[in-house]
């Protein structure tokens, strides 16, 4: 690990920090820093209590821990595939995972365990199905990558057609929900899709190694004893059910996946598969465009799916022309 | 012998789906009464209808299809990702921002203003993917390209459903715009975007020859005499303006410039010189097919890009099955 991606994460991880602070500080009741750390500890008085513990804490904690399983899981497809656009997003597992979502409302109710549920079923089946379409004497990228598009626009016509064909109560939700946001996240809403999230990162975690030399090459990996089918596998799996279970909670939030990775590539310094650093950026991002989603523009809040893909667009634009500048 | 054979096979399919498209509808006409309606001036309500409503339509749909399809194949052998096209690489979201930027500042509110707009705004986001790929020294980066249009219609879609969630005025505008329709009713959209796509397209089969050249590796063309940089300036001028007139003509239809140039490709090979032709014929035919299904399957008339998706989608998957050993990207 070179030293640079240490600096560099060790910023990203201060960032995070200051904007944890402000996002519980900061917004329509100010609160001092002092009434912040007794809420926390459970010693506040009744109403900060419940503005910090139960509405703005659980947001800002899903908000880090959503941009970075989105960051990791766009980091593990654009390292599987070798290619900047082959990531979650682009693929359409969360567009999968969220007709899942938008099938459970229509036919079912709202319990957030049965979207959850949907949005991990309609994610990993859809997984599936652009594996088996792509599957021809072993899978290859190239047709990996074009058979995920077509499913994804087909699914994208699915969803339409659902949105119009459910009831206008369901429609308006879902509608809401469609551009990706954090709004109204309460504990209750949380265990299960954190629960998936952290098993699916602590197993990412204990494969990393086996990641960075698959990107070596098949014939490589294989020399040094890496099963590579099954890695390639596992590694797939757990990626859709980082973004599907992100998707059950928050929505479709698009371009995270796709950003956080590449903007953790230029910040390591050329270091393949820096999954954590990956991590950093996604929930840095997430974070960063949910607090701005929030005060950037009151009385209105924005859907965070807005402004996560300017703000990282920009980004990445930023990088782009510096790399280019140095060269 | 089977490059000819194909793209005779493709000129005529698209013939017969523009002679469909005149005569399948609401009301179906048949084909003598279409070409009295053409041909002579008469006032009887098949006239009208054809007329006014389904040659606009046919054309549009004809001057969309091959826009977006050469400039999809173009895309595609200039970032060389078999996945770029428009939609994906930010010169849809330029027009849609434009669009934006128009009603929020200037209170545009005709179509043809929002057509400037719509042309500008996508002229604009391809020149500006190019100054970003095109950075630190001259060649163009295909994956710095990429990226950089990525980047681009990130930033632009962020921007557009951010202005237009905070004012529902421009919600509503942009609403019928994004629906992308065939469904112009007016001959000066297509008169005035013309030109450009015909000089876009001339530009794009000009190029034929260096894009061959160019596909074997920057290096590998400067090597064999193609002027490397020229060739992709030229070539990104060419996607700009074909993509920014179709946009402004029919609205953002995501998806088939990214399929068709596969389908030419499986049909007559790699050399540009067919390719990019066959694009152009197959391309509106596609897209026609799609409209005249989404006007006939439900009674309210189904978007041509959800048609476009629910054809297009199984059978690029098909081909992308049945070809054998393409090398990774």
């Amino acid at each position: 690990m070179t030293r640079r991606a240490w600096l560099h994460g060790g910023w990203l991880l201060l960032a995070c920090a200051l904007l944890t602070w402000l996002a519980l500080t900061r917004g329509a009741l100010p609160i001092t820093a002092e009434q912040v750390w007794q809420a926390l500890r459970g010693q506040g008085a009744a109403n900060v209590q419940l503005i910090v513990v139960e509405w703005r804490l659980p947001r800002v904690l899903m908000a880090l821990l959503i941009g970075a399983a989105l960051g990791v899981s766009g980091a593990i497809f654009q390292s599987l595939l070798r290619n900047p656009l082959g990531s979650p997003d682009i693929l359409g597992f969360n567009t999968g995972a969220y007709s899942g979502v938008l099938v459970a409302l229509v036919l079912f109710n709202q319990s957030i365990t049965a979207m959850t549920g949907a949005a991990l079923i309609g994610g990993i089946a859809t997984a599936a199905l652009v594996y088996l379409f792509a599957w021809r004497n072993g899978v290859e990228t190239f047709r990996l990558i074009i058979v995920g598009i077509s499913v994804r626009a087909l699914l994208m016509a699915l969803n339409a057609w659902l949105i119009i064909s459910a009831s206008l109560e369901s429609a308006l939700s879902a509608g809401l929900w469609s551009a990706g946001s954090l709004n109204g996240i309460t504990w209750a809403k949380t265990p299960p899709v954190v629960t998936v999230l952290l098993l699916s990162l602590l197993l990412v975690a204990l494969l990393t190694r086996r990641m960075r030399l698959l990107e070596m090459g098949d014939d490589t990996a294989c020399a040094l004893g890496v099963p590579v089918e099954r890695s390639r596998l596992w590694l797939m799996l757990l990626g859709v059910l980082l973004t599907a279970a992100s998707t059950a909670l928050a929505g479709p939030i698009s371009f995270v996946a796709l950003l956080a990775p590449q903007i953790a590539r230029r910040l390591s310094g050329g270091e393949k598969g820096a999954l954590w650093l990956a991590a950093l950026c996604g929930a840095l991002l997430l974070c960063a465009a949910d607090y701005a989603a929030q005060h950037l523009f009151l009385p209105y809040q924005l859907p965070v799916g807005v402004i996560t893909v300017s703000l990282g667009g920009l980004y990445l634009i930023a990088l782009l022309v510096r790399e280019a500048r140095r060269q | 012998m089977r490059q000819i054979r194909a793209l005779a096979g493709s000129g005529i399919l698209l013939l017969l789906l523009m002679a469909l498209s005149l005569m399948l509808g609401a009301k179906s006409i048949p084909l003598s009464d279409v070409y009295h309606a053409l041909t002579a001036s008469c006032s009887s309500a098949e006239c009208i209808i054809v007329r006014d409503a389904r040659l606009p339509r046919t054309l549009a749909g004809l001057l969309a299809g091959v826009a977006l399809g050469l400039a999809g194949a173009l895309m595609q052998s200039l970032t060389r990702n078999p996945l770029a096209e428009p939609g994906i690489l930010g010169v849809n979201a330029g027009a849609g921002f434009a669009i934006v930027l128009g009603i929020a500042l200037l209170g545009a509110d005709s179509p043809l203003q929002w057509l400037t707009l719509a042309f500008s705004g996508a002229l604009l986001a391809a020149l500006l993917m190019t100054v970003i790929g095109a950075m630190g020294g001259g060649r163009v980066n295909p994956v710095r390209l990429t990226l950089a249009g990525v980047a681009l219609a990130a930033v632009l879609e962020g921007l557009t459903s951010g202005l237009s969630l905070l004012n529902p005025d421009i919600y509503d505008h942009l609403r019928f715009w994004q629906s992308g329709s065939l469904d112009i009713r007016d001959f000066s959209v297509l008169r005035t975007l013309s030109p450009a796509v015909l000089a876009g397209a001339a530009l794009a089969l000009g190029l034929a020859q260096s894009l061959n050249s160019l596909s074997m590796g920057g290096d590998m063309a400067a090597a064999l005499g193609t002027r490397v940089v020229r060739t992709q300036l030229l070539g990104l001028l060419a996607i700009a303006l074909l993509s920014g007139a179709a946009t402004a003509a029919v609205g953002p239809i995501a998806f088939i410039g990214l399929m068709t140039p596969h389908f030419a490709r499986w049909l007559v090979g790699n050399d540009h010189r067919w390719l990019l032709p066959a694009t152009a014929l197959i391309t509106p035919a596609l897209l026609l097919a799609a409209d005249i299904l989404g006007r006939m399957m439900v009674a309210g008339e189904l978007r041509v890009s959800i048609v476009t998706a629910i054809l297009g989608a199984p059978m690029l998957i098909l081909l992308v099955r049945r070809q054998r050993g393409r090398g990774g990207l």
